[in-house]
Parts: C-alpha cells; structure tokens; sequence
C-alpha cells in the first residue's frame, strides 16, 4: 500500500467481491436447479434456494442416466472422462520426458530435424486437420476405444519445451559425475534426472488432467457408441433433448458432475496449478 | 542447445524419440499433408472421381458470402472475447493487488473457472438465458427486454461471447496479477511523493508496464477464442440462428463432417492453419523479446 486512501480500499474490497459473485453465480444457479424436481424449474417461478430432490436427482443421472435423451449413465461417461485425461496426461508427461531426454543429452544425426518435427505440432491443433485424423484413427480401426480417445492427443510439443528447458537448467556436473561414476544413460535418467523434475512432472500433471477432461471435438469424433460417451460431450446430447423435454433438473446434476473434478483438481493443487500454467505459457 | 557432457549411443536417442514422432507423424503431420492434397481436389457426390483443380476451392470460398460471413463472425467474437474478459480481469486484478489483506482467498476463488471444459461453460449461460426457465431471461424481461438467442442473432451471439469470456477472466487474472506484483513498488511510491494520485499512477505508470503482459495475453486470448471455443457453439447455439454464431472451427466441421463437403472443408482447414501459423509466429517472436527485457 503506497498510502492509506480508506475509500478506494473499500472499493477495491467491493470490486473483487462483485466479481467474485458473478463469477460463482452460474454454479449456484445451476447447483440450485439440480436439486429441485422438474415441475420447480418449469412453473416460471425459478428457485433460488437448493430444494429436497438432491439425492434423487444424482442417484438418476449416475445410475440410470437419461433414457428418453439415448443416454447411459453418467457414471460410465465420468468413468470414460477419467481414463481419458489420466492416459492424456501420463501419456504426453512420458513421452515428452523421454523426448526432452534424448534432444538435450545425446548427439546425433537429424537431432534438431527431430526437434523441429516436435514444434510443429503447435502449429496443427485437431481443428485444423479434423476430417483427415478422423480418416487415419477409422483406418487404424480405433474408433469407439480408449487408444482412439486418447492416443492421437498424446503428442505435446508444449511438454517437450517444457522438460527441455528445465534439463538445460541441471548442472553439468552430474551428468560428468553419473558417466565417472560408470552410469549409463538410461541409469541417470532414471536416478537422477527423474527425481529432479518431480515438481515440473506435478505441475504439468494438472494442466494435462484438465486438458485431457475438457476435450470435446475429439470424443464428438471418434465416439459413435454410447459406451464411450465422455461426459463433457454427453452434456450436448442431452441439452439438445432439454429442448423438448423436461430435463433441465438432470442436465444440470450432470454439468455438476462434469465440472466437479477438473475443479477439485484445481483449488487443491492450487500451488502446483498456478505454477504449470505459467511454465507451459514461456 | 544441447549439453557439454553428452551421452554416446548408436540407437538410444531414436528409440526414445519415437513414441514422440510417431504420434506426431501419424496423427499430425499426415493428416495436415492430407489436407493441404484435399483442398486441391474436387471430389463428385457420390465420392466415385477426384479432379485435380489448383486452387479452384479457395477461390470459392473467398467468394462465398456464407464463408465471408463466418470469417466476419471470427473477427467480431475473437475480440469481443479478448477485450471483454482481459478489461474484467484487469479491473479485478488491479482491485486485489491493493487489498494485501485477502489477495490469497481472492485468487482462489477466482481462479476455478479456468477448469470449466468451455463446452460446460457454454452449457451453464444457456441454461441461465433460457427464454423459458433462465434466470436472466426472466431478469431481461422484467426490464422490458425480450431476449431470444433462438431468434435474435444478436442475443445468441452476446450469450457465446459471455460464456467464452466468464471461462477466460481467471486465466487473465492470474497473469495480470503476476504483472502487476512485479512492478517496483519504488516506482509507484515515487510517483505518489511526486502527487500521483491513483487513478494517474494507473494509466501512466502501470498500465505502460503491464503492456508485455497485455500482449502477450491478446494473442493467446484470439488463439482461445480462434480455436478453443468449439464446444460453446456446439452445445448451445450450433453456429445459428441463420448463421449468426458460425465461426471458422465450426464451420471446418459442419461442412467437412456434416455436409461431406470434402475440398471446402480442407480448404478451410489450410485457411486455418495458416493463421495458426501466424499468430505462433507472432507468440514467439514477441516471447523472444520478453526474455531480452
């Protein structure tokens, strides 16, 4: 504080506050609207104030899903969003690692056409290139399957700089120890380089599980069967048949749920959220 | 770059790279060759010949008011989005900077939304500006106006805009306040002994020094806007009425995947790569003056 103006400190306190509530205002809403049973939202009156009908309105989305919208239940497509942003996410830390491991520690032929090949990921985002990945993942038979949700994602120049940033950042010296020592190379990663990155693997992890959740054109794409349904996407099915039914009670237990972990993951790993976030961006 | 003290293997590196680059060459690089070939092309109805015609689908497209239109829609939601939420998150930053008290619990309760898919985002304003049971509906009414994102290509476009940005604000905050927390106070003070008040500390001293973070946020603010927003438009509005809200990636998809328009979509997909390409040159080339600084 430069010097003490009580007012505008008040105001400022006002300000973020108001923000505050416009920014939690569509979550209450819409937890409101998930615990009441439909006739509540439908008669005009909207409530404001959560209503009886919260373990009956989940239990139906979770177990049973929404019949007349095609749909199954939300427990399968959570459970499909989790495999989904777990295999994004471990997936892409791994093999980034290994990548970042070679391009900084070993000299060889092509090493920065290898390079320049990773980079230019950055530059095709799914959008830019649907109907074609679309044609190679049906041609691979992996539509409708986890390795078709997940894999062709996998890539992440992002995560790539990342770890090749932060290798460049490791002394010399161990790297000179571990060969006098009589490490090999796969040893030092292994022993030494591994540990070191702990925090940035942490760090991405988060990143890369929100990534991996929110998805939406790709599972659009590649999922016809309801089966593997992700429940970011499953969300649009059944808006789409609120149009015409009465559902909005279980529409909005369902954007609860969709939204639940990613934030969790979020306000818990706040630390490590914050800090992934503005690596990721260098 | 590369280290002093380096390994030597004839066949290690390769075999560590090549889970990388075969993602990349299979899923990535063949697919965007695909679709640079494709927009090329011009494939009959029933999919039975391909002809070869230059550039004859591009040129089609520039003169499709249809398309126009949809590039006109990019253009007018990318930077309402951008200037929307980085105004609210500079505001909102600048107010919990002066509050040492709070700051802490500020950010966390601000930062959430980033973890939203923009798809439930979209999902969440549709509902609360639903003619029939949204809450804001019923609000606009109440003050005499009828909103009707169903009908009016105006509401529908202002309903995707605040959703995409509601998800946004946090990112901005986040970085804004990194910003702002870097200036020297010693700067600031100076000014306040000099008889700066508040609101001139702002625009002449603080302001100029955040333009790095301003920027640098403009541009992955249209990338978000560019890209990101897919499954706003596709879980509320689907691109209409009429059109109103088609922007390009929905439009690449529509076309491509639901009219089985095979060389427009690929050669949307080559406008749009070539934008891509654009503003990463712009991020990087701006990035690697920020490290000069």
């Amino acid at each position: 504080m430069v010097e003490n103006r009580p007012y505008l400190t008040v105001i400022s306190h006002l300000v973020v506050i108001l923000g505050i509530v416009i920014t939690v205002m569509p979550i209450w809403i819409t937890f409101v609207a998930s615990t009441h049973p439909i006739e509540h939202i439908m008669d005009g009156t909207i409530p404001m104030w959560p209503g009886d009908q919260f373990f009956e309105n989940y239990a139906t989305v979770l177990g049973a899903g929404i019949a007349d919208a095609g749909g199954i239940p939300v427990g399968t497509m959570l459970f499909n969003s989790l495999v989904m942003a777990l295999t994004i996410a471990v997936g892409k830390i791994a093999i980034s690692l290994i990548a970042a491991f070679a391009i900084v520690y070993f000299d060889f032929p092509f090493r920065m056409a290898c390079f320049w090949i990773i980079f230019i990921t950055l530059m095709l985002p799914v959008e830019v290139r649907i109907l074609p990945t679309f044609a190679v993942v049906a041609n691979l038979g992996m539509l409708n399957s986890y390795i078709g949700l997940s894999l062709p994602l996998i890539a992440s120049a992002t995560a790539t700089f990342l770890f090749r940033q932060f290798f460049l950042t490791v002394p010399e010296e161990l790297a000179e120890a571990a060969r006098i020592d009589g490490a090999g190379p796969l040893k030092f990663f292994k022993d030494i380089l591994l540990p070191l990155s702990r925090t940035n693997v942490a760090a991405l992890f988060v990143i890369l599980f929100i990534y991996g959740w929110n998805q939406y054109l790709w599972p659009l794409l590649v999922t016809t069967d309801e089966s593997f349904y992700t429940v970011v996407m499953g969300i649009q099915r059944m808006t789409q048949a609120a149009e015409s039914l009465p559902l909005w009670h279980l529409v909005m237990a369902t954007t609860m749920l969709a939204m639940l972990p990613p934030v969790i993951v979020v306000v818990v790993m706040q630390k490590l959220f914050v800090k992934g976030l503005v690596e990721t961006e260098k | 770059m590369i280290k002093r003290v380096t390994f030597r293997n004839l066949w290690l590196p390769y075999l560590l790279l090549l889970p990388q680059l075969a993602v990349t060459l299979i899923f990535f690089i063949w697919p965007a060759l695909q679709a640079l070939y494709q927009s090329l092309l011009v494939e009959d109805a029933f999919g039975l010949s391909t002809e070869f015609v230059w550039f004859e689908n591009f040129e089609e497209l520039f003169s499709d008011p249809l398309y126009l239109e949809a590039f006109t829609n990019t253009v007018v939601f990318s930077f309402s989005v951008a200037f929307a939420s980085m105004a609210i998150a500079l505001l909102l930053a600048v107010m919990a900077d002066r509050t040492i008290k709070g700051a802490t619990a500020y950010k966390t309760l601000l930062i959430w939304p980033y973890a939203v898919a923009p798809a439930v985002a979209g999902v969440l304003w549709f509902f609360m500006f639903n003619p029939v049971v949204g809450i804001l509906a019923y609000v606009l009414r109440g003050v005499g106006y009828d909103w009707n994102h169903y009908l009016d290509g105006g509401d529908a476009m202002t309903l995707v805009v605040i959703a995409a940005s509601w998800k946004q604000i946090s990112y901005n905050f986040l970085f804004f306040l990194a910003g702002l927390q870097a200036i020297p106070r010693s700067l600031i003070e100076a000014a306040a002994i000099d008889g700066a008040g508040p609101f001139k500390r702002f625009w002449t001293i603080i302001f100029p020094l955040l333009s790095p973070t301003t920027f640098f946020l403009l541009v992955v603010n249209v990338v978000y806007a560019f890209f990101d927003t897919f499954g706003i438009i596709h879980a509320t509005t689907e691109g209409g009425p009429a059109g109103a809200t088609q922007i390009l990636v929905y439009k690449v998809y529509s076309d491509g995947f639901v009219g089985l328009d095979l060389g427009s979509s690929a050669a949307q997909s080559v406008v749009l790569m070539a934008i891509v390409i654009a503003l990463t040159v712009v991020q990087f080339r701006y990035i690697e003056r920020r490290v000069e600084y």
